[in-house]
């Protein structure tokens, strides 16, 4: 398989040789990680005396790190499940980077899991006493079954640019890379069997990932629905989970095409016309998740149940410069800066997007702790500084290390794969001069 | 209530009453030697001196003195019989609001019993009010031991589990600590072990899940209504420590319970105080009922009487929600 050379080089441009940005990059976030790990050892060693949680708030950072991890995931299925299903013709640079977030952020999710669980070594339970009554249990098989489907979805739009980097002569790189290249293209020549082959397996991932992807979340979101909890037992956390979510994950692709367009010099491939269609994406994804949020509040808040009114109470007293933030903020600004036409630039849509990915993860935040504050019997009897949860520097280390983690893999994953799809901008290059 | 005459208030003796429970135990303990004996029979050590008992179905069994062994000795047994419950039971208790003064004896008595850090209550006082026109009174909460519970629904490995005395049971070394029962129960009842709790334990001890001794670290515990003193015939700790006999203890399929002073029908008890279970909505359905603070013998405010900062700033926020 031949490619243009001039793309070759410029989407791959780690592969060959790696610069010294790169190196003082990775060691930061290398730093950043140990930390973690320092912090871990703590908890490990102490016990979960030395996080913030005490016995009302028994979740705390790692749960909320959890399902906003496994929430960026899921929506990196579903958005690039959705453009390659309807075969959206300006997909082609970003849906690699989304395929790359749900994998990476699939991998991390789950260990903020094991960092909440007090017997991590009894964590094979699981799987040798498994009880399917429990929404852990529905999770456990739906999250591993998302791994699978994930994995092969990612690997099945690898594998042409893999066999690219395998046939390209002029590529200075290891052996040992070289090698990989060989083993991981399997063979794939490019021959029109194998192409509709190809296309026929990815087409297939693609509607399968969304299902799994709506799925999955959803049993996430009933972890907290099935549960007696104020402000959790709502009917719909299902789909309000699933349309944050990508809310979250659509943030986070435009922030990502910013940051590889201007570190990458990618301004040729990701233009001013991505971002405004992800944009506008983002604002479509912000009224409807505005709509789910002011569905849920407005029927707790309306209505004379006492715990509901307490929740609210709280919230909108105790929790309101986070509850503006999350509710307001974070949703308003996003949809309104790239609503109209002469806000959209770059710059100003990224920031957008930031928000609005911080502001989920507040939101998160906002529905797991204050109704763990909120027990149905008041919080009495107990330990002054048992009373509010306030997270302690091992749970902040410890998120850090999970968003440096998410840096690292992609940092490593651009030194052999390139971080936009080679053979699917060839293939857009063919399509334009046909026409 | 100590003069009362048993007999005409027609209520049975607490004698009586635990009469009928060693029934229950000792069919157990019976079931126990019967399962052992053929245990050992093939291993084949025989002292030659046969002993007569009666098997749990009525028959007269001759096995060989060696082969008898108290049924809870192997640890595989204990936790295995801590899983099924005592026979033909279905424990309740109901709590009288109107005498509770706080005096936390039942608090005292249930660390000390299981061996828990000073800082674990596995029952718990509140001062609750309802209302702003209604008056404050002191609320005991145990583990409601619930008919629906939501920490057996939600329990992902099965370490938390509901036997067949209605008794709900944690066993810790099944639990991976998820946490997910504690924020499944909607009472709070359920207590983390964030750091080692450092027991001393006697020498030779083997773990239960009856008694949860020790607690472990990075598990989850709670009350077990003394399920290991209902198997030797007696009153859990906290109905026998409580000064004023506020907690009731007793068989819902006798319809008897007893305060260890007084032995009371329950259905009548119900009736005639009004009992109800808190937040009965919810459809959980407690094992554990209250009696209605009414005309209380202590005012509420005595209770705080005699206690240090540290218990009294517990209820300095109690008030009316």
């Amino acid at each position: 398989m031949q490619a243009d050379k001039k793309l070759l080089k410029d989407l791959t441009p780690e592969i060959e040789s790696t610069s010294t940005t790169w190196y003082i990059t990775f060691s930061v976030f290398l730093g950043f990680f140990l930390l973690g790990i320092y912090g871990l050892i703590q908890q490990i060693d102490k016990g979960h005396i030395v996080t913030g949680m005490r016995d009302n708030v028994v979740w705390g950072f790692y749960i909320v790190n959890f399902i906003f991890f496994m929430g960026l995931s899921y929506s990196g299925a579903l958005i690039s499940g959705v453009l390659h299903l309807f075969n959206t013709g300006w997909r082609k640079p970003v849906i690699r980077m989304a395929e790359l977030i749900t994998v990476i952020s699939l991998i991390i999710g789950p260990f903020f899991i094991f960092f909440c669980i007090g017997r991590l070594d009894r964590l094979y339970f699981l799987f040798i006493h498994p009880r399917i009554q429990s929404p852990i249990t529905w999770d456990v098989i739906a999250i591993i079954t998302d791994l699978f489907g994930c994995f092969i979805y990612l690997y099945l739009s690898f594998v042409e640019d893999f066999a690219i980097l395998r046939d390209y002569e002029g590529l200075q790189v290891s052996p040992w890379k070289r090698k990989l290249y060989k083993i991981l293209s399997l063979g794939y020549d490019g021959s029109p069997r194998q192409k509709k082959l190809l296309s026929n397996a990815k087409t297939i991932m693609s509607v399968m990932i969304i299902a799994i992807a709506i799925i999955v979340y959803s049993v996430l979101a009933w972890i907290f629905g099935v549960t007696l909890q104020p402000g959790w037992h709502s009917t719909i956390f299902g789909p309000y989970f699933v349309i944050a979510a990508v809310f979250s994950g659509t943030g986070l692709l435009i922030i990502l095409m910013w940051i590889f367009r201007r570190i990458y010099h990618l301004e040729e491939y990701i233009t001013k016309r991505h971002f405004v269609n992800v944009g506008v994406l983002l604002t479509v994804i912000a009224a409807f998740y505005g709509y789910f949020t002011f569905s849920d509040y407005l029927t707790k808040w309306y209505g004379s149940i006492k715990m509901d009114s307490i929740l609210i109470d709280k919230l909108f007293n105790e929790y309101y410069l986070l509850f503006i933030f999350a509710n307001y903020i974070g949703i308003l600004l996003p949809a309104i800066i790239i609503a109209f036409p002469k806000f959209r630039t770059i710059p100003n849509i990224t920031v957008a997007a930031a928000i609005a990915v911080l502001a989920l993860w507040v939101n998160r935040y906002i529905i797991v702790i204050p109704t763990l504050e909120t027990p149905f019997l008041p919080v009495q009897d107990t330990r002054a500084e048992w009373i509010k949860y306030s997270p302690t520097w091992i749970e902040w280390s410890l998120t850090l290390a999970g968003v440096s983690v998410f840096v690292m893999l992609f940092m490593l994953i651009s030194k052999i794969a390139p971080i936009v799809s080679i053979s699917e901008m060839q293939e857009q290059d063919t399509e334009e001069i046909l026409k | 209530m100590k003069g009362k005459d048993p007999e005409k208030s027609g209520k049975s003796s607490r004698r009586g009453f635990l009469k009928k429970m060693s029934a229950g135990v000792g069919v157990v303990t019976l079931a126990g030697v019967a399962g052992s004996a053929g245990m050992n029979h093939e291993s084949g050590t025989k002292s030659g001196v046969k002993i007569k008992l009666l098997s749990p179905e009525g028959k007269l069994v001759e096995v060989d003195k060696d082969d008898i062994r108290p049924s809870r000795e192997i640890v595989a047994e204990l936790k295995e019989e801590a899983r099924k419950g005592l026979p033909n039971r279905k424990f309740v208790m109901v709590i009288d609001l109107a005498k509770c003064k706080n005096a936390r004896k039942c608090v005292d008595a249930c660390q000390e019993g299981h061996m828990l850090p000073k800082d674990h209550e596995w029952i718990k006082l509140y001062l609750l009010q309802d209302d702003n026109n209604t008056s404050k009174y002191w609320f005991p909460r145990p583990c409601f031991h619930c008919d629906k519970p939501m920490c057996v629904s939600v329990c992902p490995v099965g370490a938390t589990y509901k036997r067949a005395d209605g008794i709900v049971l944690v066993d810790n070394q099944r639990c991976i600590g998820c946490k997910f029962c504690m924020t499944g129960c909607p009472y709070s009842a359920r207590v983390f072990n964030w750091k080692d709790p450092e027991v001393k334990l006697p020498e030779g001890h083997v773990y239960d899940p009856e008694t949860n001794i020790p607690p472990v670290e990075g598990t989850v515990g709670k009350c077990v209504f003394c399920a290991d003193n209902l198997r030797k015939n007696l009153l859990p700790r906290c109905v026998t420590a409580c000064p004023m006999g506020v907690i009731y203890f007793g068989d819902l399929l006798e319809d008897t319970v007893t305060n260890g002073e007084e032995t009371v029908r329950f259905s009548k008890l119900m009736n005639d105080r009004a009992g109800f279970r808190y937040r009965e909505e919810l459809g959980t359905l407690p094992s554990v009922f209250y009696l209605p603070p009414t005309q209380r013998m202590f005012p509420v405010e005595r209770g705080l009487d005699g206690y240090d900062e540290n218990i009294k700033g517990r209820y300095e926020k109690a008030g009316p929600r």
